[in-house]
């Protein structure tokens, strides 16, 4: 069924949500938040959980759910004290049954003796003795009728379809509702015209009991009721009729069976032998102030029905239950009350964004259009095209922000990661989380799980010392790992520091060393030296048993990063720690450029990489062998670099004093000077992938198409001047080496 | 005219099953979140039968109930709460705060619909 499946789909979703509730209430209440709205939000979870999983017959997880809900519903109630162990076992609960969660979802298999046990850790939390406390049985509520006979009327039929059935049973039903029936909305004519629906009756009122009309109390139950039912059902389905009403009235069933009645029925004569059945009940009885048990010794046939009872009743409900509509009322519309948030495909979104991009491009044709053909710039099509340009700008923003998302969702993975980190090494770790509702495009999110995951397992495995060497060092033995996102300047800066020892600097250029990635006897200094974990082939001897089965160095971090735009940098110090800075652009689709030609080619520079631009002056640029050049700027010499020969354009050096430089900071905050020819001005493009469409072209980032149609490159800064570092020390090995 | 079934559970797997089950059935559906939702959609709808779950944030199915009971306008509203198996206790507590009937969890549409045939007018 179609529908059932759009719904296993919500459900599993909805699992996601209600198990990252689940931790980040078990979290908070280790943290000491015992307030009672967490602890239910937490049993409320699970709880949901398993009921939908039952609806769906997810056997295994219903089974673990309920049992961490028992013990959940103990710390609810109370019964049990939420202390630390009790919450690490919930914890690592909490983690089994998202593991149960994903297999059901995904198909895949679980450690069924990792959920036994932990199933088990969570029943021995029970204060109690084990006992199952089955609720006593529903009190029937079998009292005795107890009113007066009264003359019979003639009553109102009801003429079900009778079934071509060989056994019929004959209940005669004494139904004396109480106010409270009455009281909880319940109503005679609605049970009665069920009962009808399971063979023939002959209903009888006694009113009796009803006071004069100044005496009457209109909430008062005053009536009741015989009734006599011929049906091919048990005595259960008659009961089933009063499921809900046995403690709130007077029910008395008796059956008898009827004998084989042939396949048309007399009605009339069936009637007089009903109305002959109840008188003769009624004479029995004694008067009202005597409840007796006189009526016990009527038998209570409990023959079985033979024809399928519930194919037969749904097949009535189906026929009786109104034209079936296949509308499905909007929640939106039903609610009445404005829904503050609306889910939305992502494809929606994306597409949105794309044409709100190709708008912004074509607005930007647009206006170099108008600007050739000499519109004067007062004219009303310049201010349109202005208003324009602005509305543009605003929509661009406002769909931007449609898919930026906070990292909490990339945020929410790390305790438990931590957790799993720390248990496999034998470290102490805690994990503090700042900034988390910081908002990012949603591709960027995307991709940034992989690379702070690498950081935080990491931060455990390499930077956290044991509890015990923590302790020796006067640290707490348990180590703390701080992951903040916060904007700045335009980008979104994410942190992973940790209070460890620290980059062991002397083992990292030992390692280097032997790997050949660094002369034996180079002399680097402190920032060189941790920056050297960032080399392909570096990684560490790893004793983490990699969790997704890779082996990742930080090389592979940090191309991740750039891949997104952003750029990695790493502080140590020894015996305190390292932190781990990496910046990344808002989103992937739009940019803040400064559009500059080189070598008659047009490119475009970020402006968020852009410290100033100046002219070079004569005195100010030095060679410095082998090609290479520096500028002073501020007496500081910075690497000048030719973007023009970078990118091979050409392959003589520019003429400096003709050219223009762009001082860019790179990663590491490292400083270098780009050599452009002339600066066309700055503007806002859009990103188009290159890698998408053709495929990765060192140095260069993406592309865009600027307003006059062309298509211009967009500068990958930290690669070019990584790029030309490396040349310039290749080049200066080759100077000295010569 | 179709009867109306006013719907109140936090879960949207729940709800969304309640909808296809009693739209299958032919009753027009309207739902809420929570007891607090509950009450207000109710402030602008009257429902033939309402089906509430027991176990909700800001204000849970008693609370809903006794909300309800309270209510002039409502009063005589047939409630069925949405009960999960064992819980003799919860449906007697049920009972006491006002409601008509209950119906198990997880739920059969079948019975669903004979449940609610057993209140609704």
């Amino acid at each position: 069924m179609d529908a059932m499946a759009a719904i296993k789909q919500t459900f599993f979703q909805e699992c996601e949500e209600q198990l990252a509730e689940l931790e980040a209430g078990l979290l908070a209440i280790q943290d000491g938040g015992h307030d009672a709205e967490t602890v239910n939000a937490v049993f409320r979870a699970v709880h949901s959980i398993k009921g939908g999983a039952g609806a769906f017959s997810l056997d295994d997880l219903v089974h673990f759910a309920h049992v961490f809900e028992t013990a959940l519903d103990h710390v609810r109630a109370g019964k049990l004290a939420p202390s630390h162990e009790v919450l690490n076992t919930m914890l690592r609960a909490a983690d089994a049954l998202a593991d149960l969660v994903r297999a059901a979802r995904d198909g895949g298999a679980v450690d069924a003796q990792r959920c036994e046990a932990l199933a088990n850790a969570l029943r021995a939390l029970d204060p109690e003795a084990a006992s199952d406390d089955q609720g006593a049985g529903d009190d029937d509520g079998l009292d005795e009728a107890a009113f007066q006979p009264v003359p019979i009327d003639e009553s109102m039929f009801d003429d079900p379809p009778m079934q071509a059935e060989p056994r019929l049973n004959l209940f005669t039903i004494r139904f004396k509702p109480k106010a409270a029936l009455y009281a909880k909305a319940n109503e005679t004519a609605v049970l009665i015209r069920e009962l009808a629906r399971l063979g023939e009756t002959t209903i009888v009122c006694d009113a009796s009991g009803l006071p004069l009309l100044s005496e009457l109390d209109p909430e008062g139950a005053y009536l009741a009721w015989i009734i006599e039912l011929l049906t091919t059902q048990d005595e259960a389905a008659v009961r089933e009729v009063f499921e809900f009403v046995e403690w709130d009235c007077d029910l008395d069933i008796e059956g008898d069976a009827a004998s084989a009645a042939p396949d048309a029925v007399d009605v009339a004569v069936l009637i007089e032998k009903m109305q002959a059945a109840v008188e003769a009940e009624l004479s029995a009885l004694t008067p009202p102030q005597a409840p007796q048990a006189g009526l016990a010794d009527v038998g209570v046939d409990a023959d079985q029905a033979v024809i399928d009872l519930a194919k037969a009743r749904q097949q009535k409900m189906t026929q009786g239950a109104g034209e079936p509509t296949t509308q499905k009322s909007e929640q939106a519309a039903a609610g009445g009350l404005p829904q503050a948030t609306i889910r939305v495909d992502l494809d929606r979104v994306d597409r949105l964004i794309n044409l709100v991009g190709e708008l912004v491009i074509n607005q930007a044709m647009l206006a170099q259009r108008v600007l050739e053909a000499g519109l004067a710039r007062a004219s009303g099509v310049a201010t349109g095209l202005d208003e324009l340009e602005q509305l543009t700008r605003e929509i661009q923003d406002s769909v931007m922000a449609i898919r930026a998302q906070p990292v909490k969702s990339v945020f929410q993975r790390m305790p438990r990661l931590v957790r799993e980190v720390g248990a496999m090494t034998g470290k102490l770790a805690r994990l503090v989380t700042e900034g988390e509702n910081t908002e990012v495009d949603k591709t960027v999110i995307e991709r940034l799980a992989d690379p702070l995951t690498h950081m935080i397992r990491n931060a455990i495995d390499h930077g956290l010392e044991k509890p015990e060497t923590r302790a020796a060092a006067g640290k707490p033995e348990e180590g703390l790992v701080h992951l903040s996102a916060a904007h700045r300047s335009g980008r979104i800066v994410i942190e992973v520091s940790d209070d460890g020892a620290g980059i062991d600097r002397a083992r990292v250029k030992m390692l280097a060393a032997s790997k050949g990635l660094i002369p034996a006897d180079a002399s680097l200094s402190d920032d060189e030296i941790d920056n050297l974990i960032f080399l392909p082939g570096f990684s560490t001897a790893s004793t983490v048993s990699d969790i997704s089965g890779r082996g990742v160095g930080m090389d592979v971090v940090r191309r991740s990063i750039q891949a997104l735009g952003g750029r990695i940098s790493i502080a140590s110090r020894p015996g305190q720690g390292s932190t781990f800075t990496m910046s990344l652009p808002l989103t992937l689709a739009v940019l803040d450029g400064m559009v500059v030609t080189v070598a008659g080619q047009t490119l475009v520079v970020p402006l968020t990489a852009i410290v100033e631009t100046l002219q070079p002056k004569i005195a100010d640029v030095h060679g410095f062998g082998g090609g290479t050049r520096v500028i002073a700027i501020r007496d500081q010499f910075t690497p000048l670099i030719d973007v023009g020969r970078e990118l091979a354009y050409r392959a003589e050096n520019a003429d400096a004093l003709s050219c223009v430089a762009l001082l860019v900071e790179a990663e590491g905050g490292v400083r270098s000077a780009l050599l452009v020819d002339a600066i066309l001005g700055q503007r806002q493009v859009v990103i188009k992938s290159l890698e998408a469409n053709y495929r990765h072209v060192p140095g260069i980032a993406a592309a865009t198409i600027l307003g006059d149609g062309r298509v211009a490159l967009i500068l990958d800064v930290d690669a070019v001047v990584a790029s030309s570092r490396m040349d310039a020390a290749f080049e200066q090995l080759l100077a000295t080496a010569g | 005219m179709n009867k109306t079934v006013l719907t109140v559970d936090d879960s949207r797997t729940m709800r969304d099953m309640l909808m296809l089950a009693l739209s299958d059935a032919g009753y027009r559906v309207v739902q809420a979140e929570d007891g607090v939702h509950g009450l207000e959609v109710l402030s602008g709808e009257t429902p033939d039968v309402i089906v509430t779950d027991i176990n909700m944030p800001r204000m849970d199915g008693f609370g809903f109930i006794e909300g309800v009971r309270s209510d002039d306008r409502h009063r005589t509203v047939p409630i069925l709460v949405l009960t999960t198996e064992s819980d003799a206790e919860k449906k007697d507590r049920a009972r006491r705060a006002g409601a008509t009937g209950w119906i198990v969890k997880p739920f059969d549409p079948v019975k669903l619909v004979a449940a609610i045939r057993r209140v609704a007018a």
